[in-house]
């Protein structure tokens, strides 16, 4: 590397790494300062779990974030199966578009109106709140299925569309073929989309903030709302926990991508000697 | 690989959802508070929710389940509850947004028979502008403008008044309010004029004291005030006195906090209420009740470092022995005028047409 591009990643580096790094440090802080190290301490740590409204605010938002990955993935997949079956080349434009607003639109519209909508339609039966956790779930659902489907798509787009085809030519029923030859095609795409679902759903504030009822507040919300006296150090804690199982899942899910591509390239190595023995 | 993760994934949520369905058709309530604003068991404190439902369970014989939800201010409470989306039984805003919701009628009267420990509020909280006639409103917090300083830079004798704010000596080291209306008041107070005016031409002049203090700020802020006079960054902060013990805690060793009340100075009050979209009145109440007894109403004012006007709390010995003869002397002032002083100093509703010009006025500060 020439010196410029060093010092330029080098830069890059701190600018990503330099805030996660002070939150890290500062939540082993002694004293409650944010600003001045007095000494090496797991207080925070032990306040965090004693924090029983942080630690429901936690729960909650895995819940809510696994609920919306899961749905949103089989939704989504379902969806990208049938806009790649659809013949009309209009139709397929017109898919794409009504997928890509969610995504396009900005966060607080379409917070708004959807709370907004459930609003009116919580009047309509007569509801006194018409907010709740499945509101929450339906929103979330909302924003996540655009990036499943745009994983998904792709995918399904690759694959050989003949090897369904010779499925069911080999006495497979519709649904096992797809079980069978077309998931397993498209499994990597699936994944990515719910993990991407996942994360997405796990640090959405704006939207949930909207569509948010009564006794259901997710951890960013939390955060936010301490705003009126100052955060305290137990969120430094709690954001360097999360940092750490996030690089953890990171190591592990990276390490078991790199050993399955390792082990197809050298099934393609011995695919490829077999086949060049045969020939001789 | 992938495999166990997708069933990982599925056993996860049929117990988190396992877990979710438990709730039977108890009785619950629905309170909205401030973030930070009660009690809540960390470092050893009285957890006020938790003992409320246990306390209720045992007097009353039924299961309650509470749902306490944070806001972060005033106005995202509002719309919250106009919105009509959800519904709550207690919320505790802040004065001028109580005045508001009661014009609005979104508040309910309090039956007060069910809030026998009213009576230990003290009477300068009674006949408040926002609720003259005591219907609607039970006060939680009250809080006082004072300037905190760093006494290893400032002189003892400057610190008076507001003046040290317009001191040239301490030119970059103070700090102003980053919001209209508290950045002028302290303008408005100096020169004695009234922070409700609806006369253009008394904010033109607040405009032009504040354009004067200007070149002597370091930086206009809300929050950050207390990272930047605990790491001593900045020397002179206007801020509420509950708060200077939040930074005397957290300050550097090299620093030394004090403060001190200019006069005349803002007031606000926090008060509990019921909105107009309450489930269980009666329930409300209770809560309320019991918000004001002895123990929960200590723990609060402990843990939010704010003033109590509960007798209960600023007459028990216990108290007033854990924040110390100093604490106790600053958070407690004497209070016998204060419904006076009060309704003269504290915020109001300004009408939009002055709210907008004051909005304009603070814009052009800003920019220059």
């Amino acid at each position: 590397m020439k010196p410029a591009s060093k010092v330029f990643t080098a830069l890059i580096m701190i600018f990503l790494f330099a805030p996660i790094v002070i939150l890290l440090v500062f939540s082993f802080n002694e004293a409650k300062s944010l600003s001045v190290f007095s000494g090496f301490s797991l207080y925070w740590y032990r306040e965090l779990f004693r924090d029983s409204e942080t630690l429901n605010a936690v729960k909650n938002t895995l819940l809510l974030a696994v609920c919306a990955a899961a749905i949103s993935t089989v939704m989504g997949t379902a969806a990208a199966v049938g806009i790649n079956k659809l013949r009309s080349r209009y139709l397929h434009a017109v898919m794409d578009t009504v997928t890509n607003i969610p995504m396009i639109n900005p966060e607080i519209i379409t917070g708004i109106s959807l709370m907004l909508m459930f609003v009116f339609v919580g009047r309509l039966f007569g509801a006194a709140t018409s907010l709740s956790f499945w509101t929450l779930l339906i929103a979330h659902v909302t924003f996540c299925l655009p990036y499943v489907i745009l994983q998904v798509l792709p995918k399904l787009q690759q694959m050989d569309q003949s090897l369904p085809e010779a499925a069911m030519d080999l006495g497979c029923t519709p649904l096992r073929a797809f079980l069978k030859v077309e998931i397993p095609e498209i499994l990597p795409g699936v994944i990515t989309g719910m993990i991407m679902a996942f994360t997405l759903s796990l640090d959405d504030f704006v939207i949930s903030y909207f569509t948010t009822g009564n006794g259901f507040q997710t951890l960013p919300i939390r955060i936010y709302n301490m705003t009126k006296k100052t955060v305290t150090p137990k969120m430094y804690a709690l954001a360097t926990i999360i940092f750490f199982v996030i690089l953890a899942l990171l190591l592990v899910s990276n390490l078991s991508d790199s050993d399955g591509s390792q082990t197809i390239k050298a099934a393609k190595q011995k695919r490829q000697k077999h086949s060049m023995k045969n020939h001789a | 690989m992938k495999k166990t993760l997708s069933l990982l994934l599925a056993a996860l949520i049929f117990a988190l959802l396992l877990s979710g369905c438990g709730s039977s058709d108890k009785l619950t309530l629905n309170v909205y508070n401030w973030g930070e604003y009660i009690s809540d068991g960390s470092e050893d404190s009285f957890h006020t929710i938790r003992e409320f439902e246990t306390w209720y369970e045992a007097t009353y014989g039924q299961k309650l389940k509470v749902n306490y939800d944070t806001y972060a201010s005033n106005e995202d409470m509002y719309n919250k509850i106009s919105s009509g989306a959800v519904s709550y039984d207690v919320i505790i805003p802040s004065d001028y947004m109580i005045a508001r919701m009661r014009e609005e009628n979104m508040l309910l009267p309090l039956d007060f028979s069910n809030i026998p420990n009213y009576q230990y509020i003290d009477a300068g909280f009674h006949g408040l502008y926002y609720d003259p006639d005591d219907q609607y409103t039970v006060p939680y917090t009250y809080g006082v403008v004072g300037i905190i300083y760093n006494a290893n830079i400032v002189d003892e004798a400057d610190a008076q008044g507001w003046d040290l704010m317009w001191n040239p000596k301490y030119a970059g080291n103070i700090l102003q309010f980053n919001n209209s209306r508290d950045a002028f008041a302290t303008a408005q107070y100096r020169l004695g004029l009234d922070v409700n005016d609806t006369d253009r031409a008394k904010w033109d002049a607040a405009l032009s004291e504040l354009k004067t203090q200007a070149p002597l700020v370091k930086s206009y802020v809300m929050d950050e005030v207390f990272n930047m006079m605990e790491s001593g960054e900045a020397a002179v902060a206007p801020y509420y006195a509950g708060d200077y013990f939040t930074m005397l805690d957290a300050q550097a060793d090299n620093i030394d906090l004090r403060f001190y009340y200019p006069d005349p100075t803002n007031y606000f009050v926090d008060a509990m209420c019921i909105p107009s979209c309450c489930q269980n009145k009666e329930l409300a109440e209770i809560f309320i009740n019991y918000m004001l007894s002895a123990e929960p109403a200590i723990a609060n004012a402990e843990y939010i470092s704010y003033a109590s006007p509960n007798a209960l709390v600023y007459e028990d010995a216990g108290y007033l022995e854990d924040i110390g003869p100093e604490a106790a002397a600053i958070l407690y002032p004497g209070l016998e005028d204060f419904s006076a002083r009060y309704n003269q100093y504290a915020f109001r509703n300004l009408d939009s047409e002055t709210l907008n010009y004051v909005n304009s006025l603070w814009e052009n500060l800003k920019i220059a």
